[in-house]
């Protein structure tokens, strides 16, 4: 039994993107104050001298395919193809992974160096805007598994559906997040300005 | 028949989204790692086509990813996503207005202030 | 780190207060909890309370719940004026006043944060629950789940800024803890990371109302009530619920970044290691600012209908009371650095604000003559809910004129932070804000309890809160304006300002007096609520839906979602003699079962903010998880709801019906 790519209870679906753009507002703040305190490096190195250009590259690009992956695992879901659903949504899970180990070992390698957030405001701004992403990305993960987890319990039932519709929102808009992350933090950092 | 063609308009509207976005990210990438380029173009220049760069991966993916457009009317999704980017509009660009400004005048050593004082006073 | 201080963080036998004033009010507080508690159980009433009241997702449950926590709340904070103006008469010259100066700053810094996120904001998301779902012809709101946990977010903030009255200690760093001094170089104890976190969990909870009521308005009107044919006060709500969601995570981030920098070594506000502590002030009044619209617009709303019943008039100007609202919501957004003219922006930056803060007053001024032109050749009946109307009237009037010179950065830089200042912020939020909700609090009274207050007392306190406050508030315009900075402790005898700071104190005394008559006139209308009954669901001759059930509205509201084509549909309806009256045409519905998840939730919130103040890490972690693991299970629920069936419904509905006749 299919279902329309309309089935979705309108109230929640609503409600979902009112909260995506309160948490626009969040992520919003931060860069801000990203952006006024990035230049203050309390003598310590500017994002220009950390960044691992190559690596984000590689990190962005997981992110994206992610993204992707999501979408068509919401295909699947929408023609209710279990197996699917679970694979591509099993594939977003290990490149969502990827994303955050890559992530993680990026802040290892920095403390390690002595570049903590304790170092200066544009690192403590630094830390928060992308862990914060982080960390919204790692919700979205633990929610992949609550879900693959339904799916496999309760099968193609409305709530389960509206669930997945409202999870995919999540980590397109968190992969959108990310595009601003990866222009205004390191792409700026990098051209030094 | 017509609801399958409704997923694979929907398939085709990922993959255009992916390879558009996949485009978009390598361009700026390569625009700001090659070193000729930046100096060719300058840095300021190159971040203006950065940041227009990723304001249209925002626009590619809410078209293609988030299907933004297909909202039925009364459209209150665009609609409160249209308030958001205004307040963020206001709320960063106010920001950094009000703080740079701030920054100048206020984070002056006694040295620059004494100069800048000077200068208000006429002297 | 032994392992009694990973146990217990920061916790020690040093908490408990040990300065006299403090360790009387947490006496007080736990003496009087206890009592409370042991009523109850002497009445044998937890079973109840826990199936009827704290369980329920029913929206007028839960905004009475609202009402009374922000009534204590008023209570709690207008203790805490009374001390600070005892203090403030008392301690000139060789005096130092009755408290000690660091005890002086916590009750200040109390005073404005429960006023504001506490006693404001709880008692309108109460009012908001009330009506709202009434007045738009639906029978619950969006998301009845995420309600509930709205409240216990509330009541966790609420519990969180009780505690430092018994472990611990309050901020002493005012009521929006500017960095440095609320940095823990110079605020190293506890006092600061009890105000983050109380706020944090409790702007959650407003964060998501603003989400719930949303939705609400937009998805769930009655059919026929296109958006131009809507209540104003639900417009009002509306308005304010889209500046809830643009201002709210702004507060959490800053919130967010100070506590960073006190716990992790962050440098995001610190003096040195590159912060920047204007970015905090300019952060916060960025929330600061919607903030005090968010707080006023519903009152507008209720002020709307209020001046529209008692005037027997259609609202004048209802278009133009739309577009008002949209023009005060935009322009809140782009003044909020005229809380900082003075620190030190150039000429462009602080006349750019200058003048979008004046511009603010002109939509303000339409409602104004609105009303005016509402009560016009009306029919008026001079209930409270009007008398509290017409100080509003007065004192905003004024009050506002004082915030356009304040506009001016010129005089800005005269009176900043003066006490003309605070003056000019309670005349608006007391004669706007609470004026408004005590009107609306006793305009929908009959409709959420069944019986109507008592209007005589209610009229006494509106006029003891009136003259009181021009009494406790004009000597503090004129001590502004003579140089009186606020916040002050003491001050000198040869500044002659303890006559005006004693006539101020008197002013108080009155309002103290209102506050009294108030409680009397509960006391009063409980006592006499079967003679005060309300026996036709419309003890106002009302305009609006809410006013075509009967009172008390029944748990669902609406047996029948009413149809509606016009303004003023109930009024409208009232005119036209009816045909006989049809048989209702029941369904069936479903209605959102108790439950007692979002009591856990708050109850869990309490430990991660404890454990987050203390320094207690494994508490608030495990707490953490408990709230994810719990949310977890409860989505996982699919029996969240039952059906009453058209011919319960049908039964119900001749039991009220019955009820009505037989009054």
């Amino acid at each position: 039994m299919s279902t329309t790519v309309a089935t979705i209870n309108d109230k929640t679906n609503l409600g979902f993107w009112v909260y995506l753009m309160t948490d626009c507002i969040l992520f919003g703040s931060l860069f801000a104050t990203y952006i006024v305190l990035h230049k203050n490096t309390f003598g310590g190195p500017a994002g220009g001298e950390l960044f691992d250009m190559p690596a984000i590259l590689v990190e962005t690009l997981i992110l994206l395919t992610s993204s992707f992956t999501c979408g068509l695992g919401m295909l699947a879901i929408r023609r209710q193809k279990r197996s699917q659903a679970l694979f591509w949504f099993g594939f977003t899970f290990a490149l969502g992974v990827a994303f955050l180990v890559m992530e993680l070992s990026e802040f290892n390698a920095l403390i390690a160096e002595g570049n903590s957030w304790q170092r200066s405001g544009f690192l403590s701004a630094f830390y928060t805007l992308v862990g914060t992403h982080g960390l919204h990305i790692t919700i979205g993960l633990l929610w992949m598994l609550v879900m693959g987890w339904q799916l496999l319990r309760k099968g193609f039932k409305d709530s389960v559906i509206r669930r997945f519709s409202l999870l995919s929102m999540f980590w397109h808009f968190l992969d959108i997040i990310w595009i601003f992350i990866f222009t205004f933090v390191y792409l700026m950092g990098d051209l030094q300005l | 028949m017509r609801r399958l063609s409704a997923i694979d308009k929907r398939l085709v509207s990922y993959a255009v989204g992916f390879i558009s976005s996949v485009i978009l990210t390598v361009i700026a990438y390569a625009l700001v790692t090659h070193d000729d380029i930046v100096r060719t173009l300058t840095a300021p220049g190159i971040a203006l086509i950065i940041a227009a760069l990723a304001s249209l991966q925002l626009i590619v993916q809410l078209l293609f990813f988030m299907h933004i457009s297909e909202e039925q009317r009364p459209r209150w999704k665009l609609l409160t996503f249209i308030f958001c980017f205004i307040i963020l509009g206001v709320i960063v660009f106010g920001s950094l207005w009000i703080m740079f400004d701030l920054n100048d005048r206020m984070m002056m050593s006694p040295d620059e202030m004494i100069k800048y004082m000077n200068k208000q006073t006429g002297i | 780190m032994n392992l009694l201080e990973i146990i217990l963080g920061k916790l020690s036998i040093d908490a408990l207060p040990h300065e006299s004033v403090t360790l009387g009010a947490g006496i007080g507080m736990t003496l009087g909890l206890l009592g409370l508690i042991g009523f109850v159980t002497y009445k044998k009433r937890w079973t109840w309370l826990w199936k009827e009241w704290f369980t329920s997702l029913d929206p007028k449950k839960i905004g009475t719940m609202y009402l009374i926590v922000g009534g204590l709340m008023m209570l709690r904070g207008f203790a805490d004026v009374i001390m600070m103006r005892l203090q403030q008469a008392l301690a000139v010259g060789d005096s130092t006043g009755l408290f000690p100066a660091d005890t002086f700053q916590q009750v200040f810094s109390a005073h404005g944060t429960i006023m504001i996120f506490f006693v404001a904001m709880g008692l309108m998301f109460g009012i908001i629950n009330l009506v709202i779902p009434l007045q738009i012809g639906a029978r619950d709101v969006a998301f009845p789940f995420l309600n509930s946990v709205s409240f216990w977010l509330f009541v966790a903030g609420m519990v969180l800024i009780n505690m430092p009255m018994v472990l611990g200690e309050f901020s002493a760093a005012g009521w929006l803890a500017y960095p440095p001094l609320s940095e823990l170089e110079f605020s190293p104890g506890v006092g600061v990371d009890y105000w983050i976190w109380c706020l944090q969990i409790a702007g959650i909870g407003s964060l998501l109302s603003g989400v719930n009521f949303l939705v609400t308005i937009i998805k769930m009107r009655a059919p026929g009530m296109r958006l131009m044919k809507m209540p104003i006060f639900s417009w009002s709500v509306l308005v304010t619920m889209v500046m809830v969601i643009f201002a709210f995570p702004i507060l959490t981030v800053t919130l967010t970044l100070l506590y960073l920098d006190r716990t992790m070594g962050m440098h995001f506000f610190t003096a040195d290691g590159g912060g920047n502590m204007m970015m905090y002030v300019n952060l916060i009044w960025a929330w600061g600012h919607p903030e005090v619209y968010i707080l006023v617009l519903p009152a507008f709303g209720i002020f709307s209908e209020v001046v529209a019943t008692f005037s027997r008039k259609r609202l004048f100007g209802y278009v133009s009371m739309v577009w008002a609202l949209f023009a005060i919501a935009f322009f809140s957004f782009i003044v909020w650095l005229h809380h900082f003219f003075t620190m030190g922006a150039g000429a462009g930056v602080n006349a750019f604000f200058g003048i979008m803060t004046m511009i603010i007053g002109i939509p303000t001024g339409v409602k104004i003559f609105n009303w005016l032109f509402t009560m016009f050749r009306g029919r008026i009946a001079f209930t409270s809910p009007m008398i509290w109307f017409m100080g509003f009237v007065f004192l905003f009037t004024l009050g506002g004129m004082t915030g356009v010179m304040l506009a001016v950065p010129g005089i800005d830089y005269q009176v900043h932070n003066s006490l003309f200042l605070v003056a000019h912020f309670h005349t608006m939020i007391i004669s706007g804000v609470v004026f408004g909700f005590f009107a609306g609090i006793t305009y929908w009274f009959p409709k959420i309890f069944g019986f109507t207050l008592h209007d005589g007392w209610g009229k006494i306190a509106a006029w003891l809160w009136s003259v009181g406050f021009v009494l406790a508030f004009g000597p503090l315009f004129v001590l502004g304006l003579m140089g009186a900075t606020r916040r002050l402790n003491h001050y000198d005898e040869s500044t002659g300002w303890q006559t005006l700071f004693i006539v101020a104190g008197v002013g108080a005394a009155i309002i103290g007096l209102g506050v009294l008559a108030q409680l009397i006139q509960i006391f009063v209308s409980v006592k006499a609520r079967h003679a005060r009954r309300d026996t036709t669901g419309d003890p106002w001759n009302g305009r609006t839906l809410e006013w075509s059930t009967v009172s008390p509205a029944p748990h669902y509201n609406y047996a029948v979602i009413p149809t509606v084509s016009e303004r003023d549909p109930f009024w409208e309806a009232k005119q036209r003699p009816s045909a006989a009256a049809k048989h209702p045409l029941y369904t069936d519905f479903t209605m959102p079962k108790n439950t007692g998840v979002g009591v856990i939730i708050g109850a869990l919130s309490i430990a991660v903010g404890f454990g987050a103040v203390w320094h207690i890490w494994w508490l608030a972690i495990a707490a953490t998880l408990a709230i994810i693991i719990t949310l977890i299970i409860r989505l996982s629920d699919d029996e969240t709801e039952y059906t009453i069936t058209a011919a319960e419904i049908e039964q119900l509905e001749i039991q009220h019906s019955h009820k009505e006749h037989h009054a």
